[in-house]
């Protein structure tokens, strides 16, 4: 059986190294600008006909638009506006991240959004971004997030360490849900195909059983992939509520 | 695990920052706008045949309203007409009536005038009948040698008698 484990090693495809530092082209930047391409191709061919009435690319375009826009609206307000290129292209990152992870690629296949690095550097931007307009918008009184309005003041002592490490755990929260799910369902697939190969060239009706449930567990990574796309998003929308209208 | 392994750290951070920057720069100037565009153009398109269609009933209520006064006007019209008619033929009927019973009593005057003149003319024939009848009687009678002037009183007289 093949490790479970080795889908997630990093392959690199061209060496490269810019200023004494290892910039290589590898199986991840390789998905990570299919991601893109694929993205954009996807969401800009399918409004090239600009219909009035949209076919089924178009609507999925459209639809991608106004749920990551409500979304934002419904979580931000208005003022989420102009965060709307960034939020959206959060989304579609991750998404295709997920979707794009699960296919079969031979040799190159790989799920960017399995390794925590890029995970984290993603919650880390923003998380600092967010603090930064939490700052900008309301300078030194942003820090009375930290603590709850009409709280007595003894509290304080608690609460204030307690708001201060729910803050901070937010990037490592963000990074670890995604990359997690990401890595144990990859490995939960990559076992269960083995399971697959295995029995199913020893005995015919054994394999069958993994082969079904391998099916089922798709079906449930591809609603994992949307879902978790969706999480990442809006706990952005709701962070970036928090640094603008504080609570 | 591979995930692990900081070897690989800094080329996944650099392509993330170059993919996901890219991907935000192709978003925020190409995608995203176009889309908007498409939505926004959707929504004028909607908006505006709301507003004819709203525009269209009112003109529809309209016309309605209009139809219904003409209809009602034209009835009234129809109504004094047929009033106006029904009079003026009730009017030639009675004139005609009039005249008609105008001219059958001229008719029946003159049929009995001329029936007076008749009876005369009849009465005047049954005289000289009477009279020749009596002069023939008499000169069987008698004979020969009749007085013409006492037959005529006689036979007057007869025919007096009778009330003729």
């Amino acid at each position: 059986m093949a490790n479970p484990i080795e889908q997630f090693k990093i392959k690199p495809i061209i060496d490269l190294q810019v200023g004494g530092i290892d910039v290589s082209f590898t199986n991840s930047a390789f998905m990570m600008v299919s991601a893109v391409v694929v993205a954009t191709a996807f969401l800009t061919l399918s409004v090239r006909s600009r219909s009035l009435i949209p076919g089924r690319w178009q609507s999925m375009a459209e639809l991608f638009y106004e749920f990551i826009a409500n979304m934002l609206k419904d979580n931000v307000g208005s003022e989420g506006r102009k965060y709307f290129p960034f939020v959206f292209s959060l989304f579609i990152f991750v998404l295709f991240g997920n979707i794009l992870g699960l296919l079969p690629i031979p040799v190159v296949g790989f799920t960017y959004t399995s390794h925590i690095i890029v995970t984290f550097a993603m919650a880390a931007v923003v998380f600092i971004g967010v603090t930064v307009i939490g700052f900008a918008r309301h300078g030194l009184h942003f820090l009375r997030m930290f603590f709850p309005h009409g709280a007595p003041l003894a509290t304080a002592v608690v609460l204030i360490p307690i708001e201060v490490i729910s803050y901070l755990s937010r990037p490592l929260s963000l990074s670890v849900r995604l990359f997690a799910n990401m890595t144990a369902g990859h490995i939960i697939l990559k076992i269960l195909g083995g399971f697959v190969v295995t029995l199913g060239g020893m005995y015919i009706l054994p394999g069958i059983l993994p082969f079904a449930f391998l099916g089922a567990v798709t079906l449930l990574e591809i609603g994992i992939a949307l879902l978790q796309a969706y999480v990442f998003t809006i706990l952005t929308c709701i962070y970036l509520h928090d640094a603008i209208h504080m609570h | 695990m591979p995930q692990f392994d900081p070897t690989f750290f800094a080329p996944q951070l650099f392509w993330l920052a170059v993919t996901f920057i890219a991907l935000y720069i192709l978003m925020a100037t190409v995608t995203l706008p176009k889309i908007g565009a498409v939505l926004d153009e959707r929504q004028r398109k909607i908006d505006d045949n709301l507003d004819k269609a709203a525009q269209y009933k009112a003109e529809a209520e309209a016309a309605i309203a209009a139809y219904e006064k003409a209809l009602a006007e034209s009835r009234a019209h129809a109504h004094t007409v047929i009033k106006e008619a029904s009079e003026r033929l009730s009017k030639q009927a009675e004139e005609r009536t009039h005249e008609l019973t105008a001219k059958l009593n001229a008719q029946i005057k003159g049929g009995e005038a001329r029936i007076a003149a008749a009876k005369q003319t009849a009465l005047a024939n049954v005289r000289d009948v009477a009279l020749d009848v009596a002069g023939a009687t008499v000169a069987r009678l008698v004979g020969t040698g009749i007085d013409q002037a006492r037959l005529d009183s006689a036979v007057a007289a007869a025919l007096k008698e009778n009330g003729q």
